[in-house]
């Protein structure tokens, strides 16, 4: 391992950030090593888009430290921002000026001139924008603006890119073109930092997960560790006949149900010839016994809510 | 440093950019207004107003209204500015950059600077057609004009800073800039008021401003341009540095 991958690119130690009487983060740190594909997740109100601010320095923290690439936020701001894009939940707007020229003077407060013109008309194609660069952002529909916000964090080339909700209200042919887009942001080396309530995006895309509840860190692993970790497994179970009645000793175990065709979550080990010795024992006939892998939602549910743990 | 200097005249620009992409309501409407000041006011206001003997009334009241409108005009274009940054959102497009909290606040300083003289500067010029403006110090004119158009245009960010809606600046504009700008001595000179009146206006930074400009034009004024210019100069650098420490702490920005 050389010294530039030692080094995260984001790295956070005991951060602590209250609004009023409520705690947003109760002292979370993590580290996000360079190159990854990470994902942050947590439930509405768990604290994700608050420690994603203070990342960028929209927030201040009340406690910790949060550094970028080596750069403290606080202290060395102006190079922490240089390597860092972040795009925000929320949509903006600017009546004034053409998006071409937005973008032209976002990568001016970073330092850029005519040398970035070039990179920002990639941008403008790579994002489907170009139709469109000579109007205001208040004249674009929502999935439009938000491929503006892509832009616009992309303007100075960071190292680091943080995508808050990115695809939240974004049809299907956008979403799939924007992955297919910070795909290659990534693979050209490019750490993302994800935000997102599509569970099955954050389980394709990223390597590595934090999951968040209360401001509290629940989990940090590779996503295939958190996946092999999972307590349960699930099991489909299709019994023959239409009216066919699961038996009284796995009913607690049912995670759902359609027609005669059960998904029971069951502890992992536990042995298979048991499941089916207990279906017999009750008259049951099996038609059909298939494994189902636990999906991130799973785990992700299972994690975040309080009557499950 | 010099990607620091970039952003800065990057910010610069883009404030000057956005009152000239709607001139007619940021220029051409403060200069008909004014001169229907001059018109109304020229004809109704008594000789005497001026308090100066040598001096019509339409040569007194002229310099007073270039300041009125050079300072009103910069103090709507740093808070409107940000206000509408905040409303829009894209004020976080800014603090996400590596731009330091001094360099947004020149810059937004600046782009009121250019308004406020530009304002004034067409004012004088469309005036002077018909009310003689002889400039005795032109350097005093100078430093007042920029002063007090640096003045405003911190005092507007400050008020930007502070409102999170448009009522509140709108609030700010009716209840202190206003009064303080009718009370300055633009409409008559300062030696006619009662006692308390002429009192209370040496407490009002704005008529250190007018009186100031007012004897750079036409050499005569209430008080000495050396007290007007100290008086001034000492209001912007106490409301600089308050301003710029409110931003850096993230004072109504970074929550």
């Amino acid at each position: 391992m050389n010294n530039q991958s030692a080094v995260s690119a984001i790295e956070i130690r005991d951060v602590v950030k209250s609004y009023r009487d409520v705690a947003a983060l109760k002292s979370v740190s993590l580290s996000i090593p360079q190159g990854s594909f990470f994902a942050l997740l947590g439930p509405n109100g768990a604290g994700k888009s608050t420690l994603i601010s203070i990342i960028a320095g929209l927030v201040k923290a009340d406690a910790g430290h949060v550094n970028i690439l080596g750069h403290d936020v606080v202290s060395d701001y102006a190079d922490a921002r240089r390597l860092i894009g972040l795009v925000p939940q929320e949509l903006i707007d600017e009546p004034f000026f053409a998006i071409q020229d937005l973008l032209r003077i976002q990568a001016g407060y970073f330092g850029f001139g005519q040398e970035q013109w070039p990179w920002i008309d990639e941008l403008l194609h790579n994002l489907g924008l170009w139709d469109k660069r000579k109007e205001t952002m208040p004249s674009l529909s929502g999935g439009m603006k938000r491929r503006v916000l892509i832009a616009l964090a992309l303007v100075h080339k960071p190292k680091v890119l943080v995508l808050d909700e990115p695809t939240a209200g974004v049809d299907i042919e956008l979403r799939l073109g924007l992955w297919t887009f910070i795909r290659q942001l990534h693979a050209q080396g490019m750490t993302i930092i994800l935000t997102t309530h599509y569970l099955e995006e954050a389980e394709q895309l990223c390597e590595q997960i934090a999951i968040l509840r209360e401001g509290q860190l629940l989990a940090l692993s590779s996503t295939q560790a958190l996946l092999a970790a999972h307590p349960w497994e699930y099991i489909e179970v299709t019994l023959q006949g239409e009216n066919s009645v699961l038996p009284e000793a796995l009913q607690a175990s049912v995670h759902r149900q359609q027609a005669n065709k059960w998904v029971l979550r069951l502890p992992r080990g536990m042995v298979r010839t048991e499941l089916v010795a207990n279906l017999q024992q009750a008259g049951c006939l099996l038609s059909e016994m298939r494994s189902i892998e636990a999906s991130l939602e799973d785990v992700f549910r299972a994690m975040t809510s309080k009557d499950l743990l | 440093m010099i990607a620091s200097y970039r952003g800065f005249i990057t910010l610069c620009r883009k404030e000057v950019q956005r009152f000239l992409s709607v001139s007619v309501q940021t220029v051409f409407a403060p200069l008909v207004s004014t001169l229907l000041y001059l018109l109304i006011f020229g004809q109704v206001m008594p000789e005497g107003a001026s308090g100066f003997d040598t001096l019509s009334y339409h040569q007194f009241l002229l310099p007073g209204l270039i300041m009125m409108a050079m300072l009103q005009n910069a103090f709507s274009n740093s808070s409107s500015s940000l206000i509408q940054s905040k409303m829009y959102r894209n004020l976080d497009l800014l603090l996400l950059s590596p731009l330091s909290p001094l360099a947004i606040f020149l810059a937004f300083v600046v782009g009121a600077v250019v308004r406020g003289l530009m304002v004034g500067i067409a004012i004088a010029v469309v005036a002077s057609f018909w009310v003689p403006m002889p400039v005795t110090h032109l350097a005093w004119v100078i430093v007042f004009a920029l002063l007090t158009t640096m003045v405003l245009g911190a005092l507007g960010f400050l008020a930007g800073l502070w409102a999170d809606k448009y009522d509140k600046l709108a609030a700010f504009q009716n209840f202190v800039i206003l009064p303080l700008t009718f009370l300055s001595g633009v409409f008559y000179s300062v030696a006619i008021l009662p006692p308390v009146w002429q009192t209370a206006t040496w407490l009002n930074p704005f008529f250190y401003m007018v009186d100031g400009f007012r004897y750079g034009v036409l050499g005569v004024s209430d008080v000495s341009p050396w007290l007007s210019l100290a008086v001034t100069f000492g209001f912007m650098l106490v409301l600089s540095m308050v301003t710029v420490s409110l931003l850096a702490r993230g004072w109504k920005t970074r929550r």
